[in-house]
């Protein structure tokens, strides 16, 4: 039962990195590819009526952590304590950012709102990726199963680790290159003109950037954590998912030469997944590791809440993601297409 | 959440009387709520994350417990809330009539179901159960239903969401008096008024009535050692009076310059004026409230704005119905100023809940100085508070300028042209 829950958590973190991947990689782009005022709207409306329930992902996942695995959020959160207090932060920045900049019609106050919200989302995804670096190579947890990190020590990987080093620095970029290429390819979905031939161009730019960090991260990860490949060889079938990386990265490079957007999208969200459920099938049944003494990692049987509280838990999940799901889907056929701006209108709220 | 019901009360309005100046009210009070909805969203966030930052040992003794309504909060409101936000403030010209109600209703309904997970989740803390303690310590669920149906919830919930419909009428009714005063906008303003007297009074008097009375009871009978230190009684008395001005001395251990009405508070908590009330000096001192003067001080704010707001809002509601409200400019100004009370009065109502619960963090299973993240160090937990005080000051400065700029500005006037497309709202929404 506790892996059901170990693979809800892991789907629902991937669904949140999918969805507010594409706005945050467009929030950090934003600056660079959109020129104009009109394109800047544009770029905001994309994502305007979107953002606050990808991020609602994020909350749900770390409920349902919480809920699942007590142990884990609590040891992990607290471990964590300054990392997470930042990206706390630039989410309310980046959710001023674009919640208050049509407010007011004025040079000074939208450019103030565009700098904070590219910066803060630029922030966040390098964040993300070295969070999620910290769980693949392990943290210095004490036999109580608690830990902190410092951000960062030096930037060695060993057992008096921060946060920040060369590993998950290197998965920061990662997770930059990542989403910035997904939100490029959002954008180009949901913009004409030059903004898409902009993105477009950008993207394809990005892409041998993409495979080459992709590949670099790979050796690191087995340099750093040689046991990543225990899980595969145990169950062979896991080598579908890095064949699904691949495959996600060839088809990108293909649908962007022949110009089709959605396609390409849909190349990243694979890409994406493959990347997460990857790293998730090869810590699986450890959800963190000890940096200091194996025996110390927390895993989803120490972690896990009571039997009766996970029963109970399946159907009220069950119902409440059907709901969300309705709701999803609808929401994005209200918004779906291209969004225009006319010239000149000055548009408030987006 | 308290303007998301007043909203729904004005889109039902628009719909049932056919008239366009409720939905212009709408509009106005959703760009409002919508300010408040993205500082809420944002401040909301670092609350979920908290208790795993800065409350890790708590988080691990009761999460197998409250973690299910944090959860199902996630699950059920938050998705329901921000997707139908979505479409309420961008999708009026793309949705008929009766879906734009329905977007706007279904968000009433989702911050409410927050509201009531937040609720049962602190209820649990002020009254926990359902719970069983697991070999290593911690609490496990035991029964789903107890927690959901916690008495307790029930009771603070409707306090707490006739609290904040407090708040948006007075803040509506305060609007449509400075609208009214400045002879602008007066159509709209009438219906501020009309919308904000009539809710305010009826809420002001549940607030009072069944809900605060039932709350009383219920922290007599599960804390009553809160129930003390909040009426500052310090020794047990047979009909005890009810001090409605005094300033508990700690040292001596009584109440200076107490004005009493006799036994009231055996009265109203007992329904019996003999009934005896337990004081101070039968509790060991380790379990009384630490900050007892500024818990007695934050009821006693509490209960007497409650009761000047049945007093406001009476007046108010029956020269509405007389037809002189709209004339009686001395009426206008109090209403007007009156909008930061209800503020004042629930945060003063959260302190008492909150500070009535010291020692404790879980009533009578955890104290507080267990439940913090032990190994965040004191240096680490400043730089982080001080972070955070400075970005909500500058949050609060951004959000007080952003809705004086939306009143100053008023409420459209109707729609040119009723094309629907995503450009008509546009150009009407010009400067």
């Amino acid at each position: 039962m506790a892996t059901i829950w170990f693979m809800i958590v892991a789907v629902m973190v991937a669904m949140y990195v999918l969805l507010d991947g594409f706005d945050i990689g467009a929030g950090a782009v934003h600056l660079l590819i959109a020129k104009s005022d009109v394109e800047r709207r544009t770029i905001l409306r994309a994502i305007g009526p979107v953002w606050d329930g990808n991020e609602v992902w994020l909350l749900a996942a770390g409920g349902t952590l919480y809920f699942a695995f007590p142990l884990l959020y609590a040891s992990s959160f607290s471990g964590f304590y300054l990392p997470l207090i930042m990206v706390l932060w630039l989410l309310i920045l980046r959710g001023i950012g674009i919640e208050f900049r049509n407010h007011i019609q004025d040079g000074m106050w939208t450019s103030a709102f565009d700098v904070i919200f590219s910066i803060a989302s630029a922030l966040l995804a390098i964040f993300l990726g070295a969070a999620l670096g910290n769980v693949v190579r392990g943290v210095p947890l004490n036999a109580d199963g608690y830990f902190f990190e410092p951000l960062w020590t030096n930037f060695l990987v060993g057992t008096n680790n921060g946060v920040l080093d060369w590993f998950t620095v290197l998965c920061g970029v990662v997770a930059l290159v990542t989403l910035v290429v997904h939100g490029l390819l959002y954008i180009a979905t949901k913009a004409d003109g030059d903004l898409n031939v902009r993105a477009r161009k950008m993207a394809r730019v990005l892409w041998p950037v993409q495979v080459l960090v992709t590949g670099l991260s790979l050796v690191a990860t087995l340099t750093v954590r040689p046991g990543v490949l225990d899980n595969y060889l145990k169950w062979p079938i896991g080598f579908a998912v890095p064949l699904l990386v691949f495959c996600s990265l060839l088809y990108l490079f293909v649908a962007e030469r022949s110009g089709k957007d959605k396609g390409a999208f849909l190349a990243s969200c694979g890409y994406i997944v493959g990347m997460l459920v990857g790293a998730a099938f090869a810590l699986y049944p450890t959800v963190l590791p000890a940096s200091t003494d194996p025996s110390y990692s927390l895993t989803i049987y120490n972690t896990a809440t009571g039997a009766h509280g996970m029963r109970v838990g399946f159907v009220w999940w069950g119902i409440g993601m059907a709901l969300a799901a309705v709701y999803f889907v609808f929401v994005y056929r209200m918004f779906r297409g291209k969004v225009r701006i006319e010239e000149g209108s000055s548009g408030h709220g987006y | 959440m308290g303007l998301a019901p007043l909203i729904v009360v004005l889109k039902t309005l628009a719909i049932t009387k056919n008239d366009d100046t409720y939905n212009q009210a709408a509009r106005f009070w959703a760009k409002i709520f919508g300010i408040n909805f993205a500082i809420g969203v944002v401040t909301g966030i670092p609350m979920e994350f908290q208790f795993g930052t800065n409350w890790s040992h708590f988080s691990r003794f009761a999460g197998g417990v409250i973690g299910q309504t944090l959860a199902m909060e996630g699950c059920f409101a938050f998705f329901l809330e921000s997707t139908f936000l979505g479409l309420f403030l961008y999708g009026e010209k793309r949705l008929s009539r009766g879906m734009h109600w329905f977007a706007a209703f279904m968000v009433f309904v989702g911050s409410w179901a927050s509201g009531y997970f937040i609720i049962a989740t602190n209820a649990w803390m002020q009254s926990p159960v359902g719970y069983e303690k697991a070999a290593d310590g911690s609490l496990q669920l035991s029964s789903f239903w107890a927690l959901v149906l916690n008495p307790w919830a029930w009771v603070q919930y409707a306090h707490n969401m006739s609290g904040a419909v407090i708040t948006g009428a007075f803040v509506m009714a305060a609007v449509g008096a400075f609208y009214l005063l400045g002879n602008r906008h007066v159509e709209q303003a009438r219906i501020f008024l009309r919308v904000g007297v009539v809710a305010g009074l009826i809420v002001s008097i549940l607030q009072l009535f069944p809900t605060g009375d039932r709350a009383g009871k219920m922290v007599a009978e599960k804390q009553p050692v809160t129930l003390a230190a909040m009426e500052a009684l310090f020794n047990t008395q047979q009909g005890a009076p009810l001090m409605i001005i005094g300033q508990p001395n700690m040292a001596t251990r009584h109440n200076d310059n107490p004005i009493m009405v006799p036994k009231m508070l055996s009265f109203l908590t007992f329904k019996r004026w003999n009934a005896e009330v337990h004081g101070l000096n039968e509790f060991p001192e380790r379990d009384w409230p630490q900050n007892i003067p500024l818990l007695y001080y934050a009821y006693h704010i509490m209960v007497g704005l409650g009761t000047m707001f049945i007093a406001a809002m009476g007046i108010a509601a029956l020269l509405l119905w007389r037809g002189k409200l709209f004339e009686s400019r001395w009426m206008l100004w109090i209403l007007m100023l009156m909008f930061p009370l209800p503020y004042i009065a629930n945060t003063a109502g959260w302190m008492t809940a909150e500070m009535g619960r010291q020692p404790w963090l879980v009533y009578g299973l955890m104290r507080t100085e267990e439940g913090f993240s032990k190994m965040v160090s004191a240096g680490n937990g400043w730089f982080t508070f001080l972070g955070f005080a400075g970005m909500y000051t500058v949050l609060g400065i951004l959000f007080l300028f952003l809705v004086r700029r939306e009143i100053e500005h008023g409420p459209e006037p109707a729609l040119a042209g009723s094309l629907p497309t995503q450009n008509a709202q546009h150009s009407s929404e010009v400067r």
